[in-house]
């Protein structure tokens, strides 16, 4: 595929654009939305890995619930007439250059190790829904019925700190 | 360049050759989107103005009235009327509004709608995207539009709409577990997640007959919950005319507001399309067991025609429900889908498995 | 043989740093408590895109099942969070979270 390579590029210059904006943007909600601008970059990108299964999931659970979950949250609180809270230029400054050392050390680490490749993503029938099927039901079962009860105690959970009269 | 009616997979394949011979493969592809693209407008264009008169006519039908009656035999050019009027107002925004998210929020619907409409199936090779997650990729997709409803209520900056769009919001939300969850039911039955394999497996019978209980419950459930995920019929509390105007688009006017009155219309029926497919057979004919003649009767209707004639009564029926029952409740709406609808489906979930795995099915 | 036409890892390693990065600044940068939980989504999603490139292009399913369950925790983890960031806001009546010191000696 000759396409993929500039499909790559354009997808990752939207992703890192929009979560640049994320942080960037004055009102909490055009951040919410730049976010979910990044999250469907990052969709793309595993169908460019020919993980379809994992590019639904994701757009499923990213886009259409985290992220309304997400505007539900700004809607309430009611926070564009609070606005920004400015932290110093200093703080800002020193996060923005740890930051950016950390991105050097993690691509240093990165290149340090031999990273072989051993299979073409574009061929390679991995993602597929047939066969990650067949291994999470055999060999990962244990951990898919406890996520299972994961989200039963998150969704008590989360019901009972959305309670007024907890007390 | 064989033209067959029962089955489009020759015709475009052909097409796709001619167009190899004479253009590089960059400009085929390039050449072949956009008639697909062109096709997919014309037909959301068309088929959404005859939804609105379709749902004037069966209003009116239900009130004992006639309808339009005035433009055209039978009012036939009304919608189109209807949409020359709306091309030609002024687009206002609002005072406070946040321009560039109020100008967004009918394009996120709309390309929700049209990303939905690429997998359907509407006839043997006449299907644009056939994934093996089909099914799948349309409950993901169709949860993109809540995004643009909410931004619609935020942008406007009007309480009615702010409030219907945060209705809205919940309503789909709580819905869509349903919507997925009766079509999970029939992924157990169907054994695959791609919607031609789908289509192809219910040959003999549909699913709705050959998983016959389940199958049923799962069928009422999914009319029940799309109709609640079109915020139509009894459920459409999120742009109850007597409390909030018109909900989330009660600031959008002219070609705008025509955006979301035709996303509105457009994702009708691909509801009811997803119903066909996944309950009804697909383009598939009725057949039955051992009525040899009956059955080769029923193979010489095309099938475009049997897919159009399935949609069209489902659309009937989810028409008939806006027209007859009363508006519910929020609270009531919320009850429906947590405490009754969802229980149903995961019991159902268990019958179905059941079923399949004794082979009680046809 | 390695094929020439593929997307390099190398290139995905770079993105998701990046990724990564921009998210740990935003932590760091932010004291709207909702922007950092936003940038944690981020840095959970740099990982995940990394775990599913290293599973596609050393052709083991592993990766993506860890991204799945990465994305069952992340999805549990928003319902809980945000629904602790209400009850902050409903006490506190802002979610700047420097007002949020009250258990510092």
């Amino acid at each position: 595929m000759i396409f993929s390579k500039y499909l790559f590029f354009i997808l990752s210059f939207i992703a890192i654009y929009a979560a640049l904006k994320v942080l960037i943007s004055k009102k909490p909600m055009h951040s919410v939305l730049y976010l979910t601008l990044t999250f469907f970059a990052i969709g793309g990108h595993y169908i460019l890995l020919n993980a379809q299964f994992l590019a639904v999931v994701h757009i499923i659970v990213y886009a259409g619930a985290i992220m309304v979950l997400f505007i539900y949250t700004v809607m309430l609180l009611n926070l564009n007439i609070q606005g920004e809270f400015p932290k110093s230029r200093l703080a800002k400054f020193a996060s923005a250059i740890a930051g950016g050392i950390l991105l050097f050390t993690l691509i240093a680490v990165f290149r340090s190790y031999d990273l072989k490749v051993l299979a073409d993503p574009s061929l390679n029938q991995i993602g597929l829904v047939k066969n990650l099927g067949k291994i999470l039901f055999q060999d990962y079962y244990l951990p898919f019925e406890l996520s299972s009860i994961l989200f039963l105690a998150a969704m008590v959970g989360a019901v009972m700190l959305g309670k007024k009269d907890i007390y | 360049m064989g033209f067959n009616i029962y089955d489009f997979t020759g015709m475009t394949h052909n097409m796709h050759v001619s167009f190899m011979e004479h253009m590089s493969p960059l400009m085929t592809t390039i050449v072949e989107w956009t008639i697909i693209g062109v096709c997919y407008l014309l037909f959301i264009a068309l088929f959404g103005l005859f939804l609105v008169y379709a749902e004037r006519k069966v209003c009116a039908m239900f009130q004992q009235r006639m309808g339009p009656m005035r433009v055209g035999y039978w009012g036939l050019l009304q919608t189109i009327a209807d949409f020359i009027k709306l091309l030609m107002k002024e687009l206002i925004t609002p005072k406070g509004v946040d321009k560039f998210l109020y100008n967004l929020a009918p394009f996120i619907i709309m390309i929700a709608t049209f990303m939905a409409m690429a997998v359907l199936p509407f006839a043997k090779g006449l299907q644009t995207l056939d994934f093996d997650i089909g099914v799948f990729y349309v409950t993901a997709v169709s949860s993109i539009g809540v995004i643009g409803i909410l931004i619609a209520g935020w942008s406007s900056n009007n309480k009615y709409s702010l409030i219907g769009a945060m209705r809205s919001g919940a309503q789909i939300l709580s819905y869509e577990l349903s919507v997925s969850l009766s079509l999970v039911t029939m992924i157990i039955l169907a054994g695959s997640m791609q919607l031609s394999v789908i289509v192809e497996g219910q040959r003999d019978a549909w699913f709705i007959f050959k998983g016959h209980v389940p199958a049923l419950i799962a069928f009422v459930i999914f009319l029940i919950a799309g109709t609640a995920e079109t915020n139509r019929g009894p459920f459409d509390l999120a742009e109850a005319e007597s409390e909030l105007t018109a909900g989330f688009h009660t600031e959008y006017s002219g070609i705008k507001f025509a955006f979301f009155f035709l996303a509105e219309y457009i994702n009708m029926f691909i509801v009811a399309a997803m119903a066909v497919t996944v309950f009804l057979g697909g383009w598939m004919p009725l057949h039955f067991g051992s009525l040899e003649s009956f059955n080769h009767v029923m193979d010489f209707i095309p099938p475009l025609v049997w897919f159009f004639l399935k949609v069209g009564g489902v659309i009937f029926l989810i028409m008939w429900f806006k027209w007859t029952f009363p508006r519910l409740r929020v609270d009531q709406i919320l009850t429906l889908e947590w405490k009754y609808l969802l229980p149903i489906n995961l019991v159902n979930i268990l019958l179905m498995s059941l079923v399949v795995l004794t082979k009680f099915h046809l | 043989m390695p094929n020439l036409q593929i997307i390099p890892l190398d290139y995905y390693i770079i993105f998701c740093s990046a990724l990564f990065a921009i998210g740990v600044v935003g932590v760091l940068v932010k004291r709207n408590a909702l922007v950092i939980f936003m940038s944690i989504e981020l840095m959970l999603n740099s990982a995940n895109l990394l775990l599913a490139a290293f599973s596609a292009y050393r052709n083991d399913p592993a990766g993506q099942i860890f991204v799945f369950f990465i994305m069952v925790v992340a999805a549990a983890e928003v319902a809980i969070g945000l629904a602790l960031l209400v009850m902050i806001y409903r006490s506190t009546h802002t979610i700047d979270i420097n007002v949020l010191n009250k258990l510092k000696w």
